[in-house]
């Protein structure tokens, strides 16, 4: 260094602070972390929500529908039918109210139908599975396995497919102009589809078509069934099978003053059914509170929209002619130290009825499997180990028959999961699940900076209506409220490149790779402040400490 | 985005009719259309203020100097000359023979900076250099004490300079003592916790923003590190002015404070919300809009992640919480900000 050119008391060169790594005083340092959406983690069906209602929020809706279908076939299906158990999950419930996940859902479901999006099958395999019954969970499963390039053919009792979605869901939340719309779909990839066709054993059936593997998913048809002392003069049926003849348009028997005993989404159902096919007189029967009934809080309100009276904590001791006699409930004060929840008082009322109805479960049909002996049955399901196999090698068993939550969703759910394990089996293999990341709590997030967003409605017939007929209840999105919709998604857990962490590092330690890159840290300069992590909206930063 | 289209964003309807998930909230927003993000969103930014500076971890002021420089940077075409007081500031990005600036920058005096800046103003003008902007900054000790006479002159001459005063609240990198910016009740080195009225006295300092307001001049704001889109707004905005104009940032010290450095964003962030530190803007002594409150908190949430309050938020100090409520309450009615 020559001192002598420089102004005078100069004695060294102007440097940058850049030589000043000041990346040596971190104790902690930042990672970019993905962390699991509680919706994902609750899907039955494992559907990557957050990732779909992202491409929505761009208003990409045929990538959202290709990243949905990923997992599940039938969104139009399912943006109508489906529980939601993720809005329940939803961190914004935190916040103001969930996302409609399902509304969008349905949404995208219709962007696929109106534009005709169709699926594409993997190169053929090979191998050949059979499915038996083809409800939810047997349509996901050979969807599934077409996409693995498996030959399938499904071969279903009734004279059309659908199963439950049919059969037990009636039109005015399921019109069936969707329903074969997406159904066809499944078929249009190659899935052979044998109606009427009744397998009554497995065995010879598999050997006959020279099928590799077997999928049961015969679901639970068998209705349970009581008896009541008396001397009933009443017709006494169960909801799968009022809901089937309806379907079926047989004669309708809900005729005069109906009563349905049960306090499930089935007996929300036939209640519905009833109103709608002109019965005079529609009351439903729970023997629990109206906090504790099974059905969903939005079906049970419907239910009492529509004209139908729900009578609580009530159960039928005798009918008589056409007089029930309810016992009146309570609930038992004990019924923490281990007694019954609902106890009888001993008081009796009478209802008169011209028909009742029991929506009380339904099981599998043990006579299906008398003809195969190595199948195992559990209390009233088919017994299947982790990878869904039953107790015979190379048979699966899915959806309401396996042990399950008996819902569309969880079949469609299993429909995936026995499919992965299928094609694992075939190559030899066993399907190992891919391990999952640690849940994106609402604490890990830092919501101030979501604009508030009031949820959308979704449009819903006019009670009156809907007595007249089976017309859709809830109406579509508009495509405007839709995309409103999708961004009210906090994306937890999950950057979404709001550039926070970018803007708000004071070492200008943190590197903008560009739209759809992400971000990376400049760990020469990052001091470990930590406010990347604190300000960053979803929660998608964490601080772990250095090696010292 | 011209610099009328930038002034025309109201902060009231920021928060328009569409909705983009984090709004203007956030630093950036992959769903806005690229004009509406902030400069710092952009990987265009100058980072006037650049890696490698030696303030502490979380800094306030050196977050808030890079926003306003860059916004400033850009409002000019990269056309800025700044001249910075004594203090951390200038402490922390300089020690000979380094400078973390990226910007031609000249360090003057604790007490003169405005004189600096309103002599390079003067030059600018008698070379016919109508582009090049001046930017004076500092920290509260060289604003509202040191250099509060040479301020109070550029004012006066209404000189072609935006003044930013970095508002940390004290005398922070010689050790914590009490400018006439440090808050009532606030403990530093000098203003000890201890008797009936611990920390920094009440009804004593001085608020320089409204002592700006009323040197009439031009262009008056205030703001603060965790709001960028009203910061940089500001900031350009001021820049579409000639004369003599004065911005005052809120910047959280974790040294000072006694806070978590993780906090920094977050404190700044519930100074604001709770009433103790307003956002307004005023051209030529009059007020003419205010930022409003979103999420109103009470105060003692904000105080009671800062140590140099902890004796407030004990059970025999009721007076002075009762006192901090009613000075945030006082700011809300004066400035408007529900």
């Amino acid at each position: 260094m020559t001192v002598q050119h420089k102004p005078f008391a100069i004695t060294l060169d102007v440097g940058s602070s850049h030589l000043n790594k000041t990346g040596s005083w971190r104790s902690m340092r930042p990672v970019y972390v993905d962390r699991l959406p509680p919706c994902n983690k609750t899907c039955p069906s494992g559907e990557d929500i957050q990732g779909w209602l992202s491409l929505a929020e761009e208003e990409d809706y045929e990538g959202a529908w290709r990243l949905l279908t990923r997992d599940n076939p039938f969104p139009a299906i399912m943006g109508r039918v489906c529980y939601h158990p993720c809005e329940g999950a939803c961190n914004r419930g935190s916040l103001d109210l969930p996302v409609g996940i399902n509304s969008v859902e349905r949404f995208i479901g219709e962007q696929g139908l109106i534009n005709n999006w169709q699926f594409e099958a993997a190169e053929d395999s090979g191998k050949k599975v059979m499915i038996i019954g083809a409800g939810p969970a047997g349509l996901s499963a050979a969807y599934h396995l077409r996409r693995f390039g498996h030959a399938v053919t499904i071969y279903e009792a009734a004279e059309k497919p659908g199963g439950m979605l049919r059969y037990g869901i009636p039109k005015y939340r399921l019109p069936r102009e969707k329903l074969n719309a997406e159904i066809y779909r499944v078929e249009n990839m190659g899935v052979e589809i044998t109606l009427n066709h009744k397998i009554e054993d497995i065995n010879t059936a598999r050997k006959a078509g020279g099928f590799d593997a077997v999928l049961i998913c015969v679901g639970a048809q068998k209705s349970n069934m009581l008896t009541f002392e008396g001397d009933a003069d009443i017709p006494v049926l169960d909801a799968l099978t009022v809901l089937r003849d309806t379907e079926l348009e047989k004669p309708n028997q809900l005729i005069g003053r109906v009563v349905v005993y049960g306090g499930g989404n089935s007996a929300m159902d036939v209640a519905r059914t009833a109103v709608r096919l002109g019965a005079q007189d529609v009351k439903v029967v729970s023997r629990e509170d109206p906090d504790n009934m099974t059905a969903h809080k939005f079906e049970i309100i419907e239910t009492m929209e529509e004209g139908s009276e729900v009578i609580n904590l009530r159960t039928i001791k005798s009918v008589n002619g056409h007089e029930i006699s309810l016992e009146i409930m309570k609930i038992s004060e004990q019924h923490h130290s281990g007694q019954l929840r609902v106890v009888g008082t001993g008081e009796f009322e009478t209802l008169e009825a011209d028909v009742l109805v029991l929506a009380i479960g339904q099981n599998v049909d043990p006579v299906l499997f008398e003809n195969s002996a190595a199948i195992e049955l559990q209390e009233h399901t088919i017994k299947v180990d982790s990878i869904m196999q039953t107790t015979q090698d190379g048979i699966f068993a899915a959806g309401d028959a396996a042990p399950s939550q008996r819902s569309v969703t969880s079949a469609l759910g299993h429909g995936k999961k026995s499919a992965r394990a299928i094609n694992a089996w075939l190559a030899g293999k066993v399907y190992q699940p891919a391990p999952q990341n640690e849940i994106a709590s609402f604490d890990k997030m830092e919501p101030w900076y979501y604009s508030d967003a009031p949820r959308t409605v979704q449009p819903h017939l006019d009670a009156v209506r809907r007595k007249s007929g089976f017309a859709e209840v809830v109406g579509d999105l508009e495509p405007d409220h839709a995309k409103y919709e999708a961004r009210r998604c906090m994306s937890c857990g999950n950057c979404f490149e709001c550039d926070n962490c970018y803007g708000i590092c004071p070492d200008n330690a943190i590197r903008k790779l560009g739209q759809g890159r992400g971000y990376e840290f400049k760990y020469d300069y990052c001091k470990g402040c930590g406010m990347c992590d604190t300000e960053c909206p979803c929660g998608a930063i964490n601080m772990i400490p250095e090696d010292i | 985005m011209s610099k009328e289209e930038t002034s025309t964003l109201n902060p009231s309807s920021r928060q328009t009719v569409k909705f983009y998930q984090t709004g203007t909230f956030t630093v950036g927003n992959r769903l806005l259309d690229e004009e509406f993000r902030t400069v710092q969103a952009t990987t265009e930014r100058s980072n006037s203020l650049d890696s490698g500076h030696r303030a502490c971890q979380g800094c306030g002021q050196a977050l808030g100097a890079r926003y306003a420089l860059d916004a400033a940077m850009r409002a000019t075409d990269n056309k800025i000359i700044a001249a910075n007081a004594t203090g951390c500031l200038e402490v922390f990005t300089t020690p000979y023979p380094e400078t973390a600036w990226s910007i031609p920058w000249v360090h003057s005096l604790f007490g003169n900076v405005a004189a600096v800046a309103s002599g390079i103003a003067a030059a600018l003008k008698s070379k016919g250099d109508s582009t090049t902007r001046v930017i004076a900054q500092g920290g509260d000790g060289g604003t509202t004490d040191i250099g509060f006479g040479c301020l109070s002159g550029m004012f006066d001459r209404n000189d072609d300079v935006l003044y930013i005063c970095y508002d940390n609240g004290g005398y922070m990198n010689t050790g914590v003592q009490r400018s006439s910016a440090t808050p009532a009740a606030a403990r530093t080195a000098t203003t000890m916790p201890v008797g009936d009225n611990p920390g920094s006295s009440f009804n004593t300092g001085k608020y320089l923003p409204t002592i700006a307001m009323a040197h009439e001049i031009p262009y008056v704001a205030t703001a603060s590190v965790h709001d960028l889109h009203d910061l940089e707004r500001k900031v350009e905005k001021a820049m579409t002015f000639r004369g003599a104009r004065y911005i005052h940032i809120n910047v959280p010290c974790p040294l000072g404070w006694g806070s978590q450095p993780a906090f920094t964003i977050k404190l700044s962030r519930m100074g604001v919300e709770c009433g103790l530190v307003p956002l307004f803007e005023a051209e030529n002594g009059q007020l003419t809009d205010s930022t409003k409150i979103r999420y109103r908190i009470p105060v003692e949430e904000y105080l009671k992640l800062q140590r140099r309050f902890a004796h407030v938020l004990k059970p025999h100090n009721t007076h002075q919480l009762d006192a901090i409520r009613a000075i945030a309450e006082n700011n809300i009615k004066r400035f408007n900000l529900l």
